[in-house]
């Protein structure tokens, strides 16, 4: 596997399966090592890093379940390739601007993730579509056991696992779920999500993590506190109680929407699919806009002309980076809009 | 793009939305606007630093924080608060009696670790921890008033401790 083959494909959490999918993109488990006698990152000399970097590459790839894996130097890629890494929610944004050795390992169907030299040592990254919390928090759990039969991962016994930063000591883990609420936001209602959120001590985010807006109606929950809660109690609370929570809110806003205004809700989403068609210059988070209300009318049943699948990879496609190498040359700021417009009226054409 | 929010037409537009309904239309608005026309969800949580900085302000002698350093890694406490980044494991032993306070706002009041045990971790943490969490348990079953589950995990508290004092 080469990172050119990632470009046509959709992982595993664009598919538009999982519990939950109406509503609930995607889910993602996270845990934060760091190794027990390294400096971390911010005092590492570039010695320090490199070396870090060699030993977890050496045991990451003897793992047996890394036997397939694509391990991507950061450090050595191509701007292109690491902003698509970013945008397939593979690496984080700062590991993609950080420098020094980084890198990271992906499994082919891209449902694991594990980031070397991130902001610690390392990052093991589970990610699947629709809400599928535990099975994600037992594949990560499998890989931290697996590795410390190898490592001595930085351990307290007063503040568990321990790393760079003190807002994720503890369990290390940071569980987020993606969701999808464009009739919440239509309807006015975010703001029972927000207090749902808060009242569970969760955060809500844009598309791409910490300070980005919410593009094309998705927004990220994530737990804020890391310690004094087990692994299984953080996964709980979304799993039982803010996530069906919030899906029922927005089912029951799509509801009204289409009791109260389906017209006006069959105007939107057929008028977007208009402009996807038609345009001849249109920018990312255009298209991400558009798309919002195609995805609902898709999940009732009210959009025909091309399904989830397909509409997953446009999703991704679009994307700059993505954009960039299926053109096959980078591009400039100025000719992305129109490269952007052409591939979609040639895409929505044959689909 | 520099534009004036459209609302309030004062603070500085850092939101931009697109409409495509009833018509195409683009719309840039500041965030307090485009939090009250629901178009977004404002964060109300501390970061890092705010939680450092109002903790520092308040709650230590900043001077005295400030001068520790790790002798592994060679950070010093004020250098920490600057960055937000910690240099090495060992500046939460060093750092512990500052940090300890700092982390436990960070987390809403928890201060101690009742997760996941490294298979490496000696006998005595893994007890220990598993101590923790179980008297914690114990406290919640007591304030739901399962007093049969309470019973249950007073007896499983009891065991430990007295395999600890062997």
């Amino acid at each position: 596997m080469t990172i050119d083959d990632l470009t046509h494909a959709t992982g595993e959490w664009l598919r538009g399966t999982g519990p939950l999918s109406d509503v609930v993109i995607s889910s993602r488990v996270r845990l934060a090592r760091n190794l027990a006698d390294r400096p971390f990152l911010a005092t590492a000399s570039e010695t320090d890093r490199t070396e870090i970097y060699r030993i977890l590459v050496q045991e990451i790839t003897s793992l047996p379940l890394a036997e397939d894996a694509l391990l991507v130097d950061v450090e050595h890629a191509d701007r292109v390739d690491r902003r698509m890494l970013v945008e397939r929610h593979l690496i984080s944004r700062q590991q993609a601007a950080a420098e020094g050795s980084r890198g990271v390992s992906i499994s082919p169907d891209e449902t694991r993730a594990l980031m070397i030299n991130e902001e610690d040592h390392l990052r093991v990254q589970g990610l699947r579509s629709g809400l599928q919390l535990e099975v994600l928090w037992e594949a990560v759990n499998e890989i931290d056991d697996a590795l410390s039969e190898r490592l001595a991962f930085a351990y307290d016994r007063q503040f568990g696992y321990l790393t760079a930063c003190p807002t994720n000591v503890g369990t290390g883990i940071r569980v987020s779920v993606m969701l999808h609420l464009p009739a919440l936001r239509m309807t006015k209602e975010l703001e029972r999500v927000e207090r749902a959120a808060r009242d569970m001590r969760l955060a809500v985010r844009g598309l791409y993590g910490e300070g980005t807006e919410a593009v094309g109606d998705l927004y990220q929950i994530s737990n804020q506190t890391t310690l004094g809660r087990t692994e299984a109690e953080i996964l709980k609370s979304f799993v039982e109680a803010i996530i069906p929570r919030i899906v029922e809110y927005e089912r029951a806003a799509r509801d009204a929407l289409t009791k109260n205004g389906a017209s006006l809700l069959d105007d939107k989403v057929w008028r977007a699919y208009g402009i996807l068609c038609n345009a001849r210059t249109i920018s990312t988070e255009e298209v991400l806009a558009l798309l919002s209300p195609i995805r609902m009318g898709i999940h009732l049943g009210r959009f025909d002309r091309f399904d989830l699948g397909l509409l997953n990879r446009l999703f991704l496609h679009v994307q700059p980076a993505h954009l960039q190498k299926i053109h096959g040359r980078a591009l400039k700021d100025d000719e992305r809009g129109r490269v952007r417009a052409e591939y979609l009226r040639t895409f929505l054409r044959t689909a | 793009m520099n534009h004036i929010c459209q609302l309030c037409n004062q603070s500085k537009a850092t939101v931009h939305i697109t409409d495509t309904m009833p018509e195409h239309r683009e719309r840039h608005l500041c965030e307090t606007c485009a939090e009250k026309e629901g178009v977004i969800v404002k964060q109300h949580h501390h970061t890092t630093n705010e939680i450092l900085q109002e903790f520092i302000k308040h709650k230590t002698g900043v001077g005295e924080a400030d001068e520790h350093v790790c002798p592994r890694c060679g950070m010093t406490f004020r250098e920490f608060r600057l960055k937000g980044l910690l240099g090495c494991p060992h500046d939460y032993e060093a750092f512990r009696r500052f940090l300890t306070p700092l982390i436990e706002r960070a987390h809403e009041g928890a201060g101690h670790h009742v997760g996941k045990v490294p298979h490496n971790a000696d006998a005595a943490v893994r007890r220990q921890t598993h101590l923790l969490k179980l008297r914690r348990e114990l406290q919640e079953t007591v304030e739901q008033e399962d007093y049969e589950r309470a019973a249950a995990l007073r007896d499983q508290i009891r065991k430990l401790e007295s395999a600890e004092s062997v």
